[in-house]
């Protein structure tokens, strides 16, 4: 199994200066938004991006293409990136925007461009400083040689991008929360309808929010025509999407491929394996809120549909590998832990019950577990998530809640034994 | 101690940048974080002032973020990654010897105010497991010893400007990928080093 680089492509030519402007133009950087702006209209942007079949990359998989189909008319209207990756598992926009943010911003450029907006915001989660500048700095250069700013490329279209840092809440990765986060508020999940941000969004006002990988693969598709990008991977999961790998593994980190192959044949390659030739346990496919994975079932393909009918998901494209040694309930105590912490506290169930659920787990994983212990978990997940199934139901406005369930079913379907050997049989009195 | 000129004129670039004054609330409270190292009465005082909400609004949103200080935290605020890659690589070690070395617990800061621990949630580093920020420069794979010798540096050095490059290539280990762009940036003060707010100091 082999990477398909297209998106890494520009940083691993340039290791040392691949975030500077001039060295992204002298490999071609610039390009194809000099050549759309000059003689391409929005529309042949749209029609690349249609026909590319790319589905969001920030977890939901959301087709790009119809996304942007819907931003109703308005006078103002405006592009927000989502680069507040904090999805435990997930460091794969963070090497985009340390490494290569001129192609980000030439992907804003083309986006914009196509969809008639004249302001863009990249919002960055506050922890990733150096990331932020990097981008910053980007940002700064495409003023100064007029990539940015009034009639770009002497063209008639003008853009403006303001970075902006978030400040440490888990929660604004929801597009919702995010606008509320980037209008100087608390960053709270807003109330659907309407659902979607390319009706209301910004101010009120149309807005496309799309993730940072997902822009960022903007150049290679209008450039490469969006009917090659269809070639590569599997249909409903097309193009390559770069997998970030952590967990017990001999070579962790980002990898850019093709969806399609095996887990399995992923951590085998690409991964070096497993460290100290231990067998996997469980995995997480997906990202902390993705219900976990057993070992044996790593033949399962890396793509959007083939996780979701094994009631998981490919979400943000974290694959976390756990090993025989590890303590699942522990495991499932730091990721419940989690959601509580980054719980914004609007609805009931998710603020009182993920709490709920990290002091029981609590107890039962320092032995001081009841018995009934099992059945209350599974009870307050159900308030959460009524059925407890997959695709999750929700009592809440948005999924956070639900994703603090899924560590927890994971664990009572497939490890039952774990968390039933922690709990103490005798009472003392 | 109110804003003085400089800041006052650095806040309102900011709000010009913006279609809507509010939009620049988090930024501008990054700034009084910088400033005081939290986020003080006067500076609520003042940004409402700047953005025309009420001094309780911006401390409603100034509470919803972690990153905003209620107290006032120490010269290195230093943070564990406790979430699931680095719990499962035992981050528990790492954060044990730094509340050892430091003598804190979670969310405290120590007399000299020259540090602050706390235990946090993912950092986007789960590559480079168990990872830590120093006022939010990330070093990767951290182990417990060094992760002592990084905190003695700082109480033996002091630097003012804490710089990733530098503490990983002194105290890290393995990363979540490479790095690759020698950088010589960094932070000063407990928000994130950024050129906009001037809590950086860049070098292109």
């Amino acid at each position: 199994m082999k990477e398909t680089i297209l998106l890494t492509k520009h940083m691993r030519d340039n290791p040392s200066d691949s975030h500077l402007l001039n060295s992204y133009e002298k490999n071609g950087g610039y390009e194809v938004a000099k050549k759309i702006l000059k003689n391409g209209s929005p529309a042949d942007v749209l029609e690349e991006i249609k026909e590319s079949n790319i589905r969001g990359r920030g977890g939901a998989g959301f087709p790009t293409g119809t996304k942007w189909g819907m931003l109703v008319e308005d006078q103002e209207r405006y592009l927000v990136i989502n680069a507040d990756e904090s999805e435990p598992g997930t460091f794969k926009d963070r090497i985009l925007l340390e490494r290569d943010p001129h192609q980000l911003i030439e992907g804003i450029i083309l986006t914009c461009f196509s969809a008639n907006i004249k302001e863009a915001f990249i919002y960055i989660r506050g922890e990733y400083a150096k990331p932020a500048r990097r981008v910053q700095n980007a940002v700064e250069q495409a003023y100064e040689k007029n990539y940015l700013g009034k009639n770009i490329f002497g063209s008639d279209f003008s853009l403006d991008i303001v970075v902006h840092l978030g400040a440490g809440a888990y929660i604004c990765g929801e597009e919702t929360a995010l606008l509320n986060s980037l209008e100087g508020r608390r960053g709270e999940p807003r109330l659907k309808p309407p659902f979607y941000p390319a009706v209301k969004g910004l101010y009120m006002k149309p807005t496309l929010v799309n993730n940072v990988e997902t822009i960022s693969s903007v150049p290679w598709i209008v450039k490469n025509t969006g009917k090659e990008y269809n070639k590569l991977g599997v249909e409903g999961s097309t193009g390559t999407r770069i997998f970030s790998l952590s967990g017990h593994i001999n070579r962790p980190g980002n990898y850019e491929i093709e969806m399609g192959s095996s887990f399995g044949e992923f951590v085998e390659t690409l991964g070096g394996g497993v460290r100290n030739n231990k067998d996997i346990k469980a995995y997480i496919p997906g990202g902390a809120s993705a219900p976990w994975l057993r070992g044996d079932q790593l033949d399962i393909k890396m793509t959007i549909d083939d996780v979701a009918q094994n009631n998981s998901m490919l979400g943000s494209g974290a694959v976390v590998m756990m090993d025989e040694d590890t303590n699942l309930v522990s495991a499932a105590k730091s990721i419940v832990s989690f959601f509580a912490h980054e719980s914004c506290g609007q609805c009931t169930p998710c603020r009182e019950g993920t709490t709920w659920l990290e002091m029981i787990l609590e107890r039962v994983a320092s032995g001081r577990g009841k018995t009934s212990d099992i059945e209350l978990l599974l009870d307050i997940c159900d308030n959460i998530s009524p059925g407890l199934s997959w695709p999750p139901k929700m009592t809440t406005i948005c999924p956070l809640g639900p994703s603090a369930v899924s560590p927890i079913t994971s664990l009572m379907n497939n490890f039952r034994n774990e968390v039933e050997a922690l709990i103490p049989t005798k009472v003392k009195i | 101690m109110t804003w003085d000129k400089d800041l006052l004129d650095k806040a309102n670039k900011i709000i010009e940048l913006y279609p809507q004054k509010r939009s620049a609330l988090g930024p501008l409270l990054h700034i009084a974080q910088n400033k005081d190292g939290y986020i003080s009465d006067d500076s609520v005082e003042v940004i409402s002032g700047l953005v025309g909400i009420t001094e309780v609004q911006v401390k409603s949103v100034a509470s919803f973020y972690s990153m905003y200080k209620q107290e006032p935290t120490g010269k290195y605020l230093i943070s564990v990654c406790k979430s699931i890659s680095c719990e499962i690589l035992d981050s528990k070690s790492v954060i044990d010897a730094v509340k050892d070395f430091t003598g804190l617990d979670n969310n405290e800061t120590d007399e000299e105010e020259l540090f602050t621990f706390e235990a946090v949630e993912c950092i986007g580093a789960c590559g480079g497991a168990p990872a830590v920020q120093v006022n939010y420069e990330t070093v990767e794979g951290l182990t417990p010893s060094n992760a002592i010798s990084l905190c003695q540096m700082l109480k033996d050095e002091q630097p003012e400007l804490v710089n990733a490059d530098i503490l990983q290539e002194k105290f890290g280990g393995v990363k979540s990928f490479d790095w690759a762009i020698k950088d010589t940036s960094g932070t000063i003060g407990t928000a994130p080093g950024f050129q906009t707010f001037d809590t950086d100091e860049v070098s292109k």
